[in-house]
């Protein structure tokens, strides 16, 4: 008989050595992540949820645009009336703080991807892989290194999240006409001139495009990270389908369906912004 | 000595993994498709040699794919060449570091693309202060200088707005005051007209010209337009397959074309726009000065077969015209000078006059026209028959060609 390659098992040896070597690289990201998402979530969460509601209106009209800003505010008010509001800003805040990790990892290695041939040939096939991953399988290595609750959900979060910032960001560097590029060096622009006052705002519409994806990915899998106790709407849905509870099931994912939407106009509108 | 102000030496660009064996190829006097097809190496600019006078308008031109973008790359080393080498300014830059190619290329070098190749994210007159800025001068400097050479390609009242808001030909005038910016020595133009439509393109090279008439840059100007290369070249290097078949003035090229490839490229051509005075007029080697009388003239005019002969002062400055049959009555009324039957206001014509004004002279003409220069030195003599002559020789050529 075919003798079984014992893949899985070589995976368990490389996570056992990485949680006994590489402890210390762990915490940090566990600080620095706890400290983005406890702040955000503590800002979010402690106010009186009429002044979230109202001081949206401003800070997304700056953002976008009215038709936008009166939407947000009216979604918002909505999950208010749901009494779903903490969870709701939870969710919000560890989407923000894993976007926010995913693309400060994400976008330096789509630029690294967009300059080293031999970087995109190690990268494009990684997020591949990554890609057509079912998002749960990401959990069971964060629960191995970080047991359960917010933390792991957040790097299950941000390590799922990452490619399509990686990817956009590439793909928009590798996509400005080689005109540009020679305009740029003909007046004698250093490589990093050339990065930051061309091609790096040239790519902008594209960038936004990943980062647009990376938020949706991001709320998806904070969702689903509630099954290893990263609690926020998660959690809802979960105690709805535990409890077969339709209610509390529907509430919880119509107040992601509207999160997502606001996320979804805002990240468009900046697109599109930046584009004109 | 006059210096070259750029001076490039035996070039070669060969694309590919492996140039050195497409390079012996070439050698031994392979084809470009023959080394494409052994090696997969594409032969860009093959042995090229030329150098470029300060203030001088250079034009590379040939078909799509004879090299001449290579070529000019190579100059900015915007392309790496195989091998071979460029001078700027008697400086190599073949062999320089990042930092001094930078250097020169901020200082010394600006560049108009074909397509504009205009920031789409910066304003008007952001795009004109990059190379500006790229130098790291401080906002107002830059802003103030962009402004002023914004306003000598006339688009002051457009410094805000972004490039897709303009048309072509003001598109392209901006890319043109962003390489004049950094008041660079050296123009390189990449069919910087090619993509504007003809009117536009015209007086795009009328105020390329004008502009030149003040700046006087050195320009180095790619081309595959021969109207445009005649209308603006000082000088003409005509490409094919990577190297240049022939360097000359656009009259040069005209009525002696060096082979039959470059007489091809030139039979298309509307003779009578890019010939000028000069090309067509017979040197008059036969005058008469002041002291020779009406029998000197009469002999000198038989003696020659002609009709009629100018005079001139020992300098050789244009005086007046003598027609025969005026000399003949002079003589026969025993006179000694031609004082009475000179004539002083016979046509003249500048050297540079296009056939085209000139012949509407020559048809109606009476008289032979003289070519003189600003300081009326007599260069040269136009009769109906040498612009004729002039146009058929041309034509001549072609038939035997074929
Ligand atoms: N980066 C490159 N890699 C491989 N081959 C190239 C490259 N750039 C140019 N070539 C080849 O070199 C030759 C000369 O190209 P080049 O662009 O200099 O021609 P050109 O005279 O400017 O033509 P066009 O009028 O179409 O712009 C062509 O055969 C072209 O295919
Ligand atoms: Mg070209």
């Amino acid at each position: 008989m075919l003798p079984k390659i014992t893949i899985g098992e070589w995976v368990d040896v490389l996570v056992v050595w990485a949680t006994d070597n590489l402890t210390s690289l762990f915490d940090a990201i566990v600080v620095v992540i706890q400290f983005i998402v406890g702040n955000l979530a503590w800002a979010l969460t402690a106010p009186s949820p009429w002044v979230i509601i109202i001081l949206s209106i401003p800070l997304v009209l700056f953002l976008t645009n009215w038709k936008t800003a009166i939407g947000t505010s009216l979604g918002l008010l909505l999950i208010y009336d749901l009494r779903i509001w903490e969870p709701s800003m939870n969710t919000l805040a560890m989407v923000i703080a894993a976007t926010i990790v995913a693309l400060l990892v994400g976008i330096p290695l789509g630029i690294l991807s967009a300059r080293s041939d031999n970087a995109h040939k190690i990268i494009m096939p990684v997020l591949d892989f990554m890609q057509t991953m079912p998002p749960f399988v990401y959990l069971i290595p964060a629960v191995l290194f970080f047991g359960t609750g917010a933390v792991p959900g957040l790097i299950a979060t941000v390590i799922f999240a990452m490619p399509p910032a990686i990817r956009l960001t590439g793909l928009g560097i590798r996509q400005v006409p080689v005109e540009l590029i020679e305009a740029a060096e003909a007046f004698g622009s250093t490589q990093y001139q050339k990065l930051v006052k061309v091609q790096l705002p040239v790519a902008i519409p594209t960038i936004m495009a990943g980062i647009n994806q990376c938020i949706m990915l991001a709320l998806s899998m904070v969702v689903i990270a509630a099954m290893i106790g990263a609690g926020g709407l998660g959690s809802e849905v979960l105690r709805g389908i535990q409890r077969l509870d339709i209610p509390v099931g529907f509430e919880g994912g119509l107040a992601i369906v509207i999160i997502a939407i606001i996320l979804d106009r805002i990240t468009q509108g900046l697109g599109k912004r930046d584009n004109n | 000595m006059l210096m070259a102000k750029v001076k490039v030496e035996n070039l070669v660009k060969i694309f590919g993994e492996h140039p050195n064996r497409a390079l012996k190829m070439l050698q031994e006097g392979k084809s470009k498709e023959e080394i494409l097809e052994a090696t997969k190496n594409t032969v860009g600019v093959y042995n090229v040699s030329f150098q470029v006078e300060a203030g001088e308008i250079f034009v590379l031109m040939g078909l799509s794919g004879s090299g001449k973008s290579t070529l000019l790359r190579c100059i900015n080393r915007l392309i790496k060449p195989t091998s071979g080498k460029v001078f700027i300014d008697d400086e190599e830059i073949t062999g320089i570091d990042e930092n001094k190619l930078r250097e020169i290329r901020r200082q010394k070098l600006g560049m108009v693309f074909q397509r504009f190749a205009l920031f789409p994210h910066r304003t008007v007159v952001d795009n004109v202060a990059f190379g500006l800025e790229i130098q790291g001068l401080s906002k107002e400097e830059r802003l103030a200088k962009a402004n002023q050479v914004l306003e000598a390609v006339g688009l002051k009242e457009w410094e805000n707005s972004m490039p897709n808001q303009l048309s072509g030909g003001m598109q392209q005038r901006v890319g043109l005051a962003r390489a004049l910016a950094s008041d660079p020595d050296i123009l390189l133009m990449d069919e910087a007209f090619s993509a504007l439509d003809p009117l536009i393109r015209k007086g795009m090279q009328d105020e390329l010209l004008s502009l030149q008439a003040t700046l006087n840059k050195t320009i180095i100007f790619v081309t595959h337009d021969l109207d445009e290369a005649l209308k603006i070249g000082d000088r003409i290097a005509l490409m094919k397959d990577g190297a240049i078949i022939q360097i000359g003035t656009p009259e040069e090229i005209l009525t002696n074309p060096a082979n039959e490839y470059v007489e091809k490229f030139v039979e298309d051509v509307d003779m009578s726009k890019v010939l000028t005075a000069e090309g067509v007029m017979k040197k008059s080697e036969t005058v008469i000065t002041p002291k020779d009388g009406p029998r000197t003239a009469m002999r000198r005019m038989r003696e020659n077969g002609i009709s009629s002969i100018f005079m001139v002062s020992k300098d050789r400055r244009l005086i007046g015209l003598v027609m025969a049959e005026d000399a003949l009555k002079a003589a026969e009324e025993y006179k000694t000078t031609l004082d009475e039957v000179l004539l002083k206001d016979t046509p003249r014509v500048a050297p540079d006059t296009p056939l085209a004004e000139l012949l509407p002279l020559v048809a109606e003409a009476k008289y032979p026209i003289a070519v003189v220069d600003e300081q009326n030195y007599l260069q040269g003599i136009i009769v109906r028959g040498s612009v004729l002559s002039g146009m058929i020789r041309k034509g001549e050529n072609k038939t035997d060609a074929s």
